[in-house]
């Protein structure tokens, strides 16, 4: 029966093609140098240059981690070039008219909207290339109510104050060994702070690319909701199909004061490697978000399907009395990718609750594990949990697995987790074709169903997206 | 309409159809009947396409065409239907919108426009009425947590929305309780016309009582032993299957 099941060629990875564009790179490899190279390219301040190399100092007395149910070979952190920025005559763009042709030509072709007149209705942009930041539309219209939306570096010139108070006061520069790695190489990502009370708008979002063979992506991303505000935001992400790995080593930080909302969507689809394994992303990236003020609310929603390696806990610290967590995860692999992802869901607050819904879909060869941390500490009065972990099987020769971590100190805790695997088999196929409906079809629709929770928190285009995306990446999986 | 001339199958090596002859011409309705492990539901599934099983000889014609070159979902939109004995879930994949991706690709198929949801809404409204089934049925996930009954309700609503040539009910009886079956057989009944034509697979004569079959079969180890009319369905409600059997060991060693 088996014979059925065959891993047949996927869709071509349509987000492959290479910007042919003169960079502006550093030259491979990482020391105290590269870093002030990176800082002073930046024109940074000095306490940024001292949290840079602090973090620096600290990594090199750190290891890798390997608790990870992932094999690779490990990036030579001397091989990497840490800074690759598309050359430019002045140091910022002053309108969207002096951006490279090219560069307006890559992001055409990838479907992100950089000029304001093309932009999707009700999303503001922020395009990070590489390195840097390229533009951020919408700016000036949030301006008039409040909301600073913009490139990284340009935060750090113009709000120093606040990046000085929130930047790694949610992940710590020595949090762990990606993270520390981050935060002495960062070179650029969005920075979005919402006042008091302010409810964004529209949609705010952060589109990534990266483009050069050797570069590795070190972006960093904080946000900050003040009493009452909220705001939902989009990332999006891809890079060219080369035969090599590239590292991609993200943080992301949020922080939630009293009431306030941050929803972080995600659609990754960086490149996975073709079906033998070859190239594809290394994607080790820190996400955490902290609910510091009461009945604040932090929802991660992560549609995982590329990479060749994802290591990834979107996490929640509940600090803040009634405050709420919430992580809904699809993480897809196929071929050879292999992904360890979860999340954590740390209560201190009283009455605190999180939701974890996780679904794992493994395909081909891969190898896709759930692994995720519930813990109660013992002021956490009333705290409550719903876990729900699914995994689906397609095919014979692919892997799930479920690693939940239960710590519990408080007694009037409650958390339930519940668990399930299916495999989308010959008998759920056959029902489908003997009703008209080719089987390709008939996958999609079985693993929209699977997936529904989590897709109906996505907000109404990136849901679009993220289906079309499942099927194109299981396209003969099953035949 | 159908034409199956001496068809053997295996499964996993070991032949469980073993030469059957059946010929099912529009307008009539057929029943097969036999002892649990005779082979019935085998056929039935080797028919519509199932790809565990092997065939390994004969030939079926459905319509005239070769039924083996066509694939299992390109037989379904040719016209043929099969009522599962147990039919599967699928958590999160809402009834309504399975039935009318069905329903499309057979309108696609055929040539015929395909129905938008709200078009949709109101052409099986009227098809859930046909099986007496509640609405409530059409937004819940395809038969996951439906009771036996459901089940086998909404494999007829299947049947009434594809409006097939040929219908194969695998044991439409099983979990069903008199009343249901009696919905549930007149709605078959209602559908059965002039240029259609039924195959009902059961264990039990009980169904018959309601779908009257013009031919009745008893197959038994891979083998139709005996064909005749509807009163062959009474009698073996009477005798059992035994002497069906023991008529045909006799006839063999003769």
């Amino acid at each position: 029966m088996s014979s059925t099941f065959n891993v047949v060629t996927s869709q071509e990875y349509k987000y492959g093609f290479v910007t042919d564009i003169e960079a502006d790179s550093a030259a491979p490899g990482l020391s105290e140098d590269t870093i002030r190279f990176i800082s002073a390219k930046k024109g940074e301040p000095d306490w940024l240059l001292e949290f840079r190399l602090k973090a620096y100092r600290h990594w090199l007395t750190m290891a890798e981690p390997d608790w990870a149910k992932v094999d690779y070979t490990r990036p030579d952190f001397q091989a990497i070039v840490y800074y690759s920025a598309p050359k430019q005559k002045t140091p910022k763009y002053a309108s969207m008219d002096e951006v490279d042709p090219e560069l307006k030509r890559t992001f055409e072709k990838l479907g992100v909207p950089i000029s304001e007149q093309a932009a999707l209705a009700g999303v503001a942009v922020d395009v990070v290339f590489d390195s840097v930041s390229v533009t951020t539309t919408y700016k000036e219209k949030l301006a008039t109510v409040g909301i600073i939306f913009c490139s990284f570096s340009e935060a750090v010139r113009e709000h120093p104050e606040l990046i000085k108070r929130y930047l790694g006061s949610v992940v710590p520069s020595s949090d762990n060994f990606y993270a520390a790695l981050n935060s002495a190489v960062f070179t650029d990502g969005s920075f979005v702070f919402i006042p008091k009370g302010v409810t964004c708008p529209m949609d705010l979002s952060t589109y990534f690319r990266i483009n050069n063979k050797d570069s590795g992506q070190f972006e960093r991303t904080l946000i900050v909701a003040e009493e009452g505000a909220s705001v939902s935001y989009l990332e999006g992400c891809t890079a060219p199909q080369f035969d090599t790995n590239q590292l991609h080593a993200a943080v992301v930080e949020l922080v939630a004061l009293d009431r306030a909302s941050i929803k972080y969507s995600t659609v990754q689809n960086w490149y996975a490697g073709d079906k033998n394994g070859l190239g594809g992303i290394y994607n080790f990236v820190t996400k955490r978000g902290l609910c510091k003020g009461v009945a604040s609310r932090i929802s991660w929603t992560q549609v995982e399907t590329g990479s060749a390696i994802t290591w990834k806990y979107p996490s929640c610290i509940l600090l803040g009395d009634d405050s709420i967590g919430e992580f809904y995860s699809v993480a897809l692999t196929n071929h050879k990718q292999q992904a360890d992802t979860g999340t954590k869901m740390v209560h201190i607050g009283r009455n605190t609750k999180s939701t974890i819904i996780s679904k794992g879909i493994s395909a081909g060869d891969s190898s896709n594990s759930y692994r995720g941390l519930v813990k109660v500490q013992p002021k956490a009065e009333g705290a409550r949990n719903f876990s729900q972990c699914d995994s689906m099987l397609i095919g014979q020769a692919c892997s799930a697995s479920t690693f939940p971590y239960i710590e519990v100190q408080n007694r009037s805790a409650r958390v339930e987790h519940e668990a399930t695997t299916s495999k989308i088999g010959e008998e759920q196929l056959f029902y489908f074709q003997q009703r008209g409906i080719p089987t390709e079809e008939a996958i999609s629709m079985i693993i929209n169903g699977f997936c529904k929770d989590v897709f109906r928190e996505l907000p109404m285009e990136f849901a679009v997206e993220a289906t079309k995306l499942l099927s194109l990446k299981l396209e003969g999986s099953v035949g | 309409m159908l034409s199956i001339k001496n068809l053997t199958a295996s499964i996993n090596g070991t032949l469980v159809l073993k030469g059957i002859d059946l010929e099912i011409k529009a307008g009539e309705i057929h029943a097969i009947m036999g002892p649990n492990g005779s082979g019935k539901s085998t056929l039935g599934k080797v028919l519509a396409g199932h790809p565990a099983y092997e065939v390994t000889g004969g030939e079926v014609l459905f319509e005239g065409r070769d039924l083996f070159s066509l694939a299992a979902d390109e037989r379904a939109r040719a016209g043929l239907f099969m009522g599962f004995q147990h039919p599967i879930e699928v958590p999160g994949v809402s009834n309504a919108s399975f039935l009318r991706l069905a329903y499309n690709k057979k309108a696609e198929a055929e040539g015929r426009d395909e129905l938008d949801p709200l078009e949709f809404d109101d052409f099986i409204h009227e098809k859930i009425k046909l099986v007496a089934m509640r609405e409530e049925f059409l937004d819940r996930s395809l038969n996951e947590g439906f009771s036996g009954g459901e089940k086998k309700r909404n494999e007829i609503l299947q049947m009434a929305v594809l409006e097939p040539k040929l219908a194969i009910l695998d044991e439409l009886d099983s979990g069903l309780d008199i009343d249901a079956l009696r919905v549930l057989g007149d709605a078959v009944n209602r559908l059965q016309r002039a240029d259609r034509a039924l195959l009902i697979i059961t264990h039990f004569p009980r169904i018959l009582e309601t779908i009257q079959p013009h031919h009745v079969h008893v197959l038994s180890g891979g083998r139709i032993l005996k064909s005749a009319g509807k009163e062959l369905a009474l009698e073996l409600e009477e005798r059992g299957y035994d002497w069906v059997l023991e008529a045909s060991a006799a006839g063999g060693a003769r």
